[in-house]
């Protein structure tokens, strides 16, 4: 889909909602409620320096549709559709059509507690920590959306919940591998080579078709909340080293992603007392390559904080102070950003009518010279829409920081009107 | 939460009514004012207990001095916690970017609540502090605190006086916040004592200044047993602003349990 077709996406969006509506009165299923809802936004990035790569433009801007329809039973029973669609000017790969959510959720009694059966595309959150996200897992990052890796995409699966007094308990079988969204040629964030969004490549045999298994064990502890996983199954992230590049038709270098077969353990938690937030994330990986391309278990932490100082000045202000530390056991030798960095941010929520709320954000390699920072400012201007401006400054590169080198002259600045209904 | 709030103040003030109608106990010995300010406030939630879980509709109007406006649009569900404090869960529907959010409080007797957030865009459930009792609450005149549940132990509490209101008479009791980072020095309470329905809260902060009144009017009668303020008004004196919340479509006894008010219930709120 790569044409700008808002008002098709709408229009399908209620005929959608209308036909499910007709289908559930015609097997006599009762609706209980239903609802559309969803964002429009519009949105324009700048680079204010020239690409580091051949073909990079400096600008981003379009838009995203994301409506979000729900439909629920008298029993409870609900059927959720959210489509996602951007269009962007800049980079003809960051326009894309996602089914971020596409489920049917059913439940019931167990014993004392309760099971819970999600069916379909969804997305699902492990974690705590704020610099990254790094027991998260279940879903492929929608990387073109925003180099922070929050966006995902929607993940097939059967997700089966049981629930009770001694906590919830969570098994996943994802059926289906999605590729990870790259920039393309005209687009910046990226390495020096473009990564192929036509040849892909896969450890396992049965390719993009591999059932990867997971869980997942949470509970509260009184002040602690604590999450222990394991997934196991093909990769999120791609091996970019472990393939040699390709060349195309039209004689361009390409770099081929390659998915591997791994498994994941994992351990989140939380301590929050008065006004502290204590954070932990840590995973053990085995099967995935590393910067180099070799095989390399691995074991990555962050571990960090957040404490809030509310009403300051006798005002309504909260000044959140944030820290986190992020490890990787590969050094050097890991695939992101986070081998060795200290994460500190200020986050102001002036807790108004408008919602206004600033967070500055620094990550420091602590290792080499690399820095870079984020600004972000949010504020609703009506009750529809808001407003968000966001900037990256990338303040300074090591040229012994690969992963950060490829990416030097991409700082930002963005600007997104958001229309909510 | 607002509606535990009135439904316990309301139920303080009925058990007083049941009680002096009753004579009973007889007074042995002259009561203090805080003995009695604790007697009508646990009065009022031996009244309050039984009500299982109801849910609602709640719809703020935020009025700045100028006269501006700003509406939000919540849905609160309760639930009785038995030897507890009540368990709680806010799901917005307005202003529409916070639409989906949704906010689950287990209120504690003795320690601080305990209170999640889920983040519907990133389907985040977020575990937060409950030290920010002084907050507002959605931008509104009202803070967490105030929207928070009224337990009992929470306070001190003394009687000051009986005096007129509206066609009946209240009682007049202040009462001392035990937190320390509550955001008052006291608050000054009405009930009328046929019904034990709140009409009136006076809120001073911590240097002693009126900060702000909250006024309760349109009282409704659930279960026979339950009443239920459907429009409390909070102005705050020192900035001239003030938020109207008007609370509709209670419902008693639904199909909510248990398992509406986890984590995993938190994340299928609508």
């Amino acid at each position: 889909m790569r044409r700008a077709v808002r008002p098709l996406i709408l229009l399908a969006a209620s005929l959608a909602l209308g036909g499910v509506l007709a289908a559930g009165a015609a097997l006599g299923i009762e609706i209980a409620d239903h609802e559309l809802s969803g964002r429009l936004a519009l949105e324009g990035r700048w680079y204010y320096q020239d690409g580091a790569h051949a073909g990079q433009r400096s600008h981003a801007g379009g838009f995203v549709v994301e409506p979000n329809l729900y439909v629920e039973d008298a029993e409870g029973r609900s059927l959720t559709v959210a489509p996602f669609f951007r269009y962007d000017a800049g980079d003809r790969r960051r326009t894309h059509f996602d089914v971020r959510e596409a489920y049917l959720l059913l439940l019931g009694e167990i014993g004392d507690g309760e099971w819970e059966l999600r069916l379909g595309a969804d997305r699902v959150f492990w974690g705590v920590a704020e610099s990254r996200h790094l027991v998260d897992i279940v879903n492929q990052t929608d990387l073109v959306e925003h180099p922070n890796e929050e966006s995902k995409l929607g993940q097939p699966m059967a997700h089966l919940t049981w629930s009770a007094e001694w906590g919830v308990l969570e098994f996943f079988a994802l059926t289906y591998h999605r590729e990870r969204t790259f920039p393309g040629r005209s687009g910046r964030l990226r390495p020096g080579l473009v990564v192929d969004d036509e040849r892909v490549s896969y450890e396992s045999a049965a390719g993009e078709w591999h059932v990867d298994m997971a869980a997942r064990y949470s509970h509260s502890f009184g002040p602690v909340d604590l999450g222990v996983s394991v997934f196991d199954g093909t990769s999120r992230e791609p091996c970019l080293a472990c393939e040699l590049p390709r060349l195309n038709e039209r004689g361009e270098l390409l770099l081929v992603p390659h998915y591997e077969q791994i498994r994941q353990f994992g351990v989140d938690a939380q301590l929050t007392v008065e006004s502290w937030l204590l954070k932990l994330e840590a995973i053990h990986r085995a099967g995935a390559g590393n910067q180099i391309g070799v095989e390399q278990d691995y074991a990555a932490l962050v571990v960090g904080g957040e404490y809030t100082f509310n009403g300051i000045f006798e005002s309504d202000v909260d000044l959140g102070l944030l820290a986190e530390w992020n490890h990787d056991g590969r050094g050097s030798k890991a695939t992101n950003v986070f081998d060795n960095d200290a994460f500190v941010g200020v986050r102001v929520a002036l807790n108004d009518v408008q919602s206004t709320d600033f967070v500055v954000s620094m990550l420091a390699d602590l290792e080499h010279s690399t820095r870079s920072l984020v600004v972000e400012f949010n504020r609703r201007l009506t009750d529809q829409w808001s407003l968000h401006l966001e900037g990256l400054f990338i303040l300074a590169v090591d040229e012994a920081d690969l992963t950060h080198y490829q990416t030097r002259r991409d700082s930002f600045v963005e600007v997104t009107a958001t229309y909510n209904f | 939460m607002i509606h535990t709030l009135t439904v316990r103040l309301a139920l303080i003030c009925s058990c007083l009514a049941l009680v002096v109608s009753l004579g009973w106990p007889p007074p042995a010995r002259a009561e203090t004012p805080e003995e009695k300010g604790l007697r009508i406030a646990r009065e009022a939630r031996e009244r309050g207990k039984g009500f299982g879980n109801f849910t609602a509709s709640q719809t703020m109007v935020l009025r700045n001095k100028q006269g501006q406006e700003s509406k939000r649009q919540v849905r609160i569900k309760v639930l009785e916690a038995p030897g507890d404090g009540d368990k709680s869960l806010f799901v917005f529907d307005e202003p529409r970017d916070v639409k989906g959010t949704a906010f689950l409080i287990h209120a504690h007797k003795d320690k601080a609540d305990d209170q999640w957030l889920y983040l519907p865009a990133l389907k985040r459930v977020k575990r937060i502090s409950s030290s920010n009792r002084s907050g507002s609450f959605m931008g509104s005149e009202f803070s967490y605190e105030d929207m928070g549940s009224s337990e009992v132990e929470r306070f001190t509490y003394k009687y000051l006086r009986d005096e007129p209101c509206g066609d009946s008479t209240c009682t007049v009791v202040e009462r001392f916040p035990l937190a320390k980072r509550s955001a008052y020095r006291r608050q000054v309470v009405w009930q009328d004592k046929d019904e034990l329905r709140v009409w009136r809260v006076e809120y001073y902060d911590r240097k002693n200044a009126h900060l702000k009144t909250l006024t309760l009017a349109k009282y409704e009668k659930h279960l026979d047993r339950y009443w239920q303020a459907g429009e409390l008004t909070m102005v705050n004196h020192l900035t001239g602003k003030s938020t109207v919340l008007s609370a509709t479509d209670y419902k008693y006894r639904t199909k909510l349990n248990e398992r509406d008010f986890t984590r995993t219930g938190l994340k299928r709120a609508r």
